[in-house]
C-alpha cells in the first residue's frame, strides 16, 4: 500500500524512539558495481539534506536561545540520519569518483526540478545552474580518465551525457550577478519553497566535499581544478540560497526544511529499487514526519499561525529519479550562452565589466578546467581505446 | 556470505545500459571536442614538478656516538641521510605489514575453508617475521645514533604508495583470495626493497648491518613464495 500524501496524515515517530546504534550508523555500504547509479544519486542527495538540517538549525539556535533544547535534540538525530546515510558510499569509490556521482546528483536532480518548478524564473534559475554543473562533470570525467586511467561512465552508467556544457572557466562571476530574485513566501507554492531548499541544500554539500577532498590530491592539476570548482560551487549556493524570500521568519524556515525532508524521503520511498535502501528510506520518513509534527507545534506556538498556511495539505508528486538527458540536451542547444547580469539572465555579450574582470582575474595564470580537458572527448572505455584503436 | 566472486547485476559496464549507452556515446561523438592528447595536462604537470619543493627532509642522528657520523661523511663525499631515509622506510613499512596481516588473519578467522588453519599459521608466521624486521630495524637505527620514532620522506611516500592496500584488506566486503592480492602486492615490493637495502648499507661500508638484511632479505623472499603460492591455490580452486 503506498503512502498517503497528505502531509499530515502521520504523526510519525517520537523523537525519543528514533534510535540508532554505531553498527546501524555504519552499517554495510551499497555496491559501486551494482547497485544502480540512482541509489546512489538519492544516497548523496539525502546526506546533502540532512547535513543542511543541521546547518539551518545551529544558525537559527545561535538566534533563539528559546528554540536551542528542542533544536538540539532534532539535530542529534539528523546528525546520525546523516551518518547512517552517507556511510552507505563503499570506500572502493575514490573520491574522483564519489565526486562524478555527485556532479550526477546536481544534473539529474536539477533538471527534474527545473522541469517541475512552478515558478518561471526559479525554473530558470535551475537550468541555468544546470548547464554549469552538467560542464564540471565533463571536466572531472576528463581528469578521472587522464588521472586514474578509469571512465566516468562506471558511475553513471549511461544515464548521463558527458560532454562539455556551458565552459567551466566562464562560470567566474562578480559576487553581484550571482544574487537572484526570491521567491515571494506569500505567492509561491510550497513546492517552490521546496525545491528552493532542496538544491542549496544539495549545492552547499558539493562545495563541502570539495573543500575537503581537494586538497587531497597530488597532482597539481587536479588540486587547481578542485579549488576552481569549489569556487563555482560557493556561486551556486549564493544562486539558490537568494531564490528563498529573506522575509520568512526563521521558523517558518524551518518548518519548510522539515517538509523538504518529508517529501524527498517520501519520492525516494516511491522509487527505491534496493529492498534493503529502501527500508532505510521508509524508516527515515518516519522519523521526519515526527520532526515535521515536533517543528509544527514550535511554529504554531512562536508564531500563532497555522502550519498548514506555509505547506498547504498535499505533497505534490514524488520528485523524479530517472534519466533526463532529452530535456538536458535541450537546454543546453539553446542556454549555454546565456550569462547572469544582477538577478537577471542575459545574453552573452552583456556581461558585467565587473564579472569579466574578476574573470579574468582568476584565470590570469591559466584555466584548469581548459587544462585538464583539452581535446577530451569521452568514448566508452576511456579515451585511451580511441588512442590504442588509431595507433594499432 | 561466500568467499568467491560470482555473476551478477553489475551496472558498470556500456552492456548493462543497451538503451542509455549508444545515445550517451552518440552524442559524445557529436557534441564533443576533436580528440587531442593531454598536452596541456602534461605541460602543468612538468611545470609543477620543476618548481616543487620536496615532501620534507632526513632529520639529523641525535646523538653524536652513533656508528654513523654526518657531518664527516658528507666531507668523504657520501650522503647518510639516504641509507638513514631508506632505513626509515624498511622499519615503516614492516610495521605497517604487521597491521596488513592483522586485518587478512581476522578475515581467516571467519573463512569456511579446509585450509583455514593453515593459511592462518603461514600468515601468523609471516607476521612475527614482520614484527621482528621491524624491531631488527630500530635497533639499527639506534645503533646509528639516529631517531626509529621518526617519519622518514621515503617512509612517507611509501606508506601513501601503500595506502590501498590497507583499504583493500579491511574492506569486509573483500575476499580472502583478494586480500592476499593486497598482500602480494607489499611483498614483492618488501623483497626488492631489502635486497637495495642491503646493497646500499654495503656500498656505504656497513658490511655487518648488509650481511643482517642480507638474512632478512631471505624470509622475506620466503614470505613471497608462501603468499604466491596461497593465491594460486584459491584461485585454481574457485575456478573449478
Amino acid at each position: 500500500m503506498g503512502i498517503s500524501n497528505n502531509l499530515w496524515d502521520h504523526a510519525g515517530i517520537g523523537l525519543d524512539r528514533q534510535r540508532f546504534t554505531w553498527r546501524d550508523m555504519a552499517g554495510p555500504p551499497i555496491s559501486k558495481l551494482d547497485d544502480d547509479a540512482f541509489t546512489r544519486i538519492r544516497v548523496i542527495l539525502l546526506n546533502g539534506l540532512e547535513l543542511d538540517a543541521l546547518r539551518l538549525k545551529h544558525m537559527a539556535a545561535r538566534l533563539d536561545a528559546s528554540l536551542r533544547v528542542p533544536l538540539a535534540q532534532l539535530r542529534r538525530v539528523e546528525q546520525h540520519q546523516a551518518t547512517m546515510i552517507n556511510w552507505l558510499l563503499s570506500a572502493d569509490h575514490s573520491p574522483l569518483e564519489t565526486t562524478i556521482a555527485y556532479e550526477q546528483v546536481a544534473i539529474e536532480v536539477t533538471a527534474a526540478v527545473a522541469q517541475a518548478e512552478p515558478d518561471a524564473y526559479q525554473a530558470q534559475s535551475y537550468r541555468f545552474g544546470l548547464l554549469e554543473d552538467f560542464d564540471h562533470l565533463y571536466r572531472y570525467s576528463a581528469l578521472l580518465d587522464r588521472l586514474e586511467g578509469k571512465d566516468a561512465n562506471n558511475i553513471l552508467q549511461g544515464y548521463t551525457d558527458i560532454v562539455p556544457g556551458r565552459p567551466t572557466a566562464e562560470e567566474h562571476r562578480a559576487p553581484e550577478d550571482d544574487v537572484r530574485h526570491p521567491y515571494r513566501r506569500s505567492q509561491a507554492k510550497p513546492l517552490t519553497k521546496m525545491h528552493a531548499t532542496l538544491i542549496t541544500a544539495s549545492e552547499y554539500q558539493t562545495h563541502d566535499y570539495y573543500m575537503n577532498i581537494g586538497p587531497l590530491f597530488a597532482d597539481p592539476v587536479a588540486r587547481q581544478l578542485y579549488a576552481e570548482i569549489a569556487s563555482i560551487e560557493e556561486q551556486h549556493v549564493t544562486q539558490y540560497g537568494s531564490l528563498q524570500d529573506p522575509d520568512e521568519s526563521l521558523l517558518e524556515k524551518l518548518l519548510i526544511h522539515e517538509a523538504t525532508e518529508v517529501y524527498t524521503y517520501y519520492s525516494c520511498v516511491e522509487q527505491e529499487t534496493n529492498p534493503r535502501i529502501k527500508a532505510m528510506w521508509e524508516r527515515f520518513l518516519d522519523y521526519e514526519f515526527g520532526h515535521l509534527a515536533m517543528v509544527s507545534r514550535l511554529f504554531e506556538q512562536h508564531e500563532r499561525r497555522d502550519a498548514q498556511e506555509v505547506l498547504g495539505t498535499m505533497m505534490p508528486a514524488p520528485l523524479r529519479f530517472a534519466p533526463q538527458r532529452g530535456f538536458i540536451r535541450e537546454v543546453l542547444s539553446k542556454e549555454v550562452p546565456l550569462r547572469a547580469l544582477g538577478t537577471a539572465y542575459v545574453p552573452q555579450q552583456e556581461e558585467s565589466e565587473t564579472t569579466r574582470q574578476a574573470r579574468a582575474a582568476l584565470n590570469a595564470d591559466g584555466s584548469p578546467s581548459e587544462i585538464v580537458a583539452a581535446g577530451y572527448r569521452w568514448m566508452p572505455g576511456t579515451e585511451l581505446g580511441r588512442h590504442h584503436a588509431k595507433r594499432s | 556470505m561466500e568467499n568467491t566472486t560470482k555473476i551478477g547485476m553489475n551496472r558498470t559496464g556500456m552492456q548493462m545500459a543497451p538503451i542509455q549507452g549508444p545515445t550517451q556515446a552518440a552524442y559524445a561523438e557529436a557534441e564533443g571536442p576533436t580528440p587531442a592528447d593531454a598536452v596541456a595536462l602534461a605541460r602543468e604537470r612538468s611545470a609543477c614538478a620543476a618548481e616543487a619543493g620536496r615532501l620534507g627532509s632526513v632529520p639529523p642522528p641525535g646523538t653524536g656516538r652513533g656508528l654513523l657520523h654526518t657531518a664527516a661523511d658528507k666531507l668523504k663525499g657520501h650522503n647518510p641521510e639516504v641509507l638513514l631515509d631508506k632505513l626509515g622506510q624498511r622499519l615503516a613499512y614492516e610495521r605497517s605489514g604487521v597491521r596488513l596481516y592483522d586485518a587478512v588473519l581476522a578475515k581467516v578467522q571467519v573463512w569456511s575453508h579446509a585450509g583455514q588453519d593453515a593459511l592462518r599459521n603461514d600468515l601468523l608466521a609471516i607476521r612475527e617475521d614482520e614484527a621482528a624486521h621491524f624491531q631488527l630495524l630500530a635497533g639499527v637505527v639506534m645503533e646509528l645514533g639516529a631517531d626509529p620514532t621518526a617519519q622518514t620522506p621515503a617512509a612517507d611516500v611509501s606508506a601513501m604508495a601503500a595506502l590501498g592496500l590497507v583499504q583493500v584488506v579491511t574492506d569486509p566486503r573483500t575476499t580472502v583470495a583478494q586480500s592476499l592480492e593486497a598482500l602480494l602486492t607489499a611483498e614483492l615490493t618488501d623483497v626488492a626493497c631489502w635486497e637495495l637495502l642491503s646493497e646500499l648499507a654495503r656500498a656505504e661500508g656497513h658490511e655487518a648491518m648488509a650481511e643482517r638484511f642480507d638474512g632478512a632479505a631471505g624470509v622475506e623472499a620466503r614470505h613471497l613464495d608462501t603468499v604466491r603460492r596461497w593465491l594460486r591455490e584459491l584461485l585454481m580452486h574457485e575456478a573449478q
